[in-house]
């Protein structure tokens, strides 16, 4: 698949990644972005995936993948094993974000993390008129039966980068047409108008 | 002479018969002079010689993976995963399976004839491990002009010896798919085993080893020895699935100890079919080996160790209801793999089959080795088929 075609988060979190480096993808589904990265940037792909069947179609395309949750299975990794550790969509669905964040800026050396936006101003006037947890054409699942246990907003997650002392290398929010709200515009702005946060951190301690 | 003894000596199959000037040097000191493996080839090689797959055999198993058995004239062992078009497809790969040294189907073992005796070697042959067959097979592979394997799969203790070949020959194994297996044997693994070792030496045909010599075959050992392990191979939902409480052919409890459940008489029929095929010395012989495997102990303490700088590529598969090899076994594999940094793929299967699972039909199984074969293929540049 060329690039021009792969998810426009995916492409944005491609962005970011360095050529020939190690990267782990944490719940990387069927492995489309991996398979990409392994590709097109040449790098060193391990992956993570919670369902047999995403690890099933990660094996058959020779990506290093195993089955494992991101919650339990981060420990076991060791310090600085990797330059980029991906969090794409999973966030959310984790039962302990900080801990995740944390162990995910202890292996790797680099941190991208994406996440829907719960401050997008639809989802702000879906709870505000209807008084209902808001269910969108992403966010489909009703509150009972959700995986999507740990919402936050963009702001949010800038809080929790800044309690980590991570340090943002780049941060972009993607419209509800997966196009990038304005690189230039407040952060508050983005938290309204952003259904996606793609965050890149890296640790302080790393300053060059 | 028994079939056994024919089978040991003289078997039907490919032999590579190493002299006393090749010495196989063992772990426990000992040394293996002359010595012959028993292997069967499928597929061919190709002129690169980078298409071979070898192949490790479990406990009861032996190189027999996709023939008719010589000895019971039934299907290959693993029929449904080793042919043409298979997940280990023998249109595109050349295929290897040994009968391990310490086996009964023609490898050396406790059941060939010792040339300085005329006899069986019996309990006068040296005990084995694991890395001692694999150090066997290496020469085998030498002898077929293979440099490096594109993998080397097996499971149970086929999969202790894909472990070993990884640890003791790591620029010869380019993949590695150890399923259903562990790093070492746990103590509940040994404990069972010493149950099926006593059941042997215990029945009075066993004389001390020397069966062959004085006419006898300790079947009832061997059998009840064979009936207990079958038992660690499945799970109680496979065992309630299969025979619940049903009895056998008959419409009430005899108030006998007669075989009333038909799951009495499956195992009786277990114990009988396996003392058909198998050398009850061999039987204690490779126990022991899978008792002895330990490989974070042969690396100083550390798994990691045991892979530090490996470029071989993993894929580990365990099964959600083997109980004796379980889950956990093979994510401690994981876990020092990714220490070392190691290319490793893992999935657990959901089957309610037990440990056996890896010789059922798993659709999951065959399509996760297909894919991971296909895919080291591609990365070492073997072509699509055969040459």
């Amino acid at each position: 698949m060329s690039s021009d075609t792969l998810r426009s988060d995916y492409r944005l979190v491609s962005d970011m990644v360095r050529p020939g480096t190690r990267v782990l993808d944490v719940g990387c589904g069927d492995g489309e972005l991996l398979a990409h990265l392994a590709r097109d940037k040449q790098v060193d792909a391990r992956g993570i995936e919670i369902s047999r069947g995403g690890v099933a179609a990660c094996v058959a395309k020779g990506l290093a993948v195993i089955q494992g949750d991101a919650d339990t299975d981060l420990a076991d990794y060791p310090d600085d094993c990797f330059d980029y550790v991906i969090l794409s969509q999973t966030i959310q669905a984790t039962r302990n974000p900080k801990t995740v964040l944390e162990q995910m800026l202890r292996i790797g050396r680099n941190a991208i993390v994406s996440f829907p936006n719960f401050g997008h101003w639809r989802i702000r006037t879906h709870l505000m008129f209807n008084g209902r947890m808001p269910v969108t054409e992403n966010l489909p699942d009703s509150w009972y039966d959700t995986p999507n246990i740990h919402f936050c907003t963009i702001r949010d997650f800038v809080a929790l980068a800044d309690a980590l002392q991570a340090r943002i290398v780049r941060a972009d929010a993607l419209d509800a047409a997966g196009k990038p709200v304005g690189v230039k515009m407040p952060w508050w702005f983005w938290n309204m108008m952003g259904e996606q946060g793609i965050f890149w951190l890296a640790r302080q301690r790393d300053r060059t | 002479m028994s079939q056994r003894h024919h089978e040991a000596d003289d078997p039907h199959s490919l032999v590579l018969r190493l002299g006393a000037d090749q010495p196989l040097v063992l772990e426990s000191g000992a040394s293996l002079a002359p010595f012959q493996i028993a292997y069967q080839t499928y597929g061919t090689l190709n002129a690169a010689r980078t298409n071979a797959i070898l192949i490790c055999h479990a406990l009861t198993g032996d190189q027999h993976v996709a023939n008719v058995h010589p000895v019971t004239g039934k299907a290959g062992w693993w029929i449904s995963m080793v042919g043409p078009g298979k997940p280990i497809d023998t249109e595109r790969f050349f295929v290897i399976c040994a009968n391990v040294i310490g086996g009964c189907m023609g490898s050396s073992g406790p059941a060939s004839t010792n040339p300085e005796t005329g006899e069986a070697f019996a309990t006068g042959f040296p005990v084995l491990t694991i890395s001692d067959m694999v150090r066997a097979q290496a020469r085998l592979v030498d002898h077929l002009g293979i440099e490096t394997l594109l993998a080397v799969v097996g499971g149970s203790m086929g999969g202790m010896q894909v472990l070993a070949w990884a640890s003791l020959f790591p620029d010869r194994v380019f993949a590695a798919m150890p399923i259903a297996s562990a790093a070492k044997h746990s103590a509940q693994n040994i404990a069972f085993h010493e149950v099926g070792r006593q059941a042997v030496m215990a029945d009075p045909d066993w004389r001390r080893g020397r069966y062959q010599e004085e006419g006898a075959r300790p079947v009832k050992g061997l059998a009840v020895a064979r009936m207990a392990a079958h038992i660690t191979y499945l799970s109680e939902p496979a065992l309630q699935r299969k025979f619940g409480r049903k009895l056998q052919d008959r419409e009430a409890p005899t108030f006998s100890f007669d075989a009333d459940f038909q799951v009495e008489s499956y195992l009786r029929h277990q114990g009988i079919s396996f003392v058909e095929r198998f050398d009850a010395n061999s039987y204690l012989y490779l126990t022991r080996a899978m008792d002895y495997f330990d490989l974070a102990a042969d690396n100083g303490g550390s798994l990691g160790a045991a892979f530090r700088n490996t470029r071989t590529r993993f894929c580990l598969v365990s099964f959600t209801s083997d109980w004796l090899f379980p889950t956990a076994d093979s994510r401690q594999i994981v876990h020092a793999l990714n220490a070392a940094g190691a290319s490793v793929s893992f999935v657990e299967i959901e089957s309610d089959k037990g440990h056996d699972a890896f010789l059922l039909e798993e659709p999951n199984l065959f399509a996760t080795t297909r894919g991971f074969l296909n895919a080291a293929a591609t990365a070492r540049g073997v072509s699509g088929e055969a040459a």
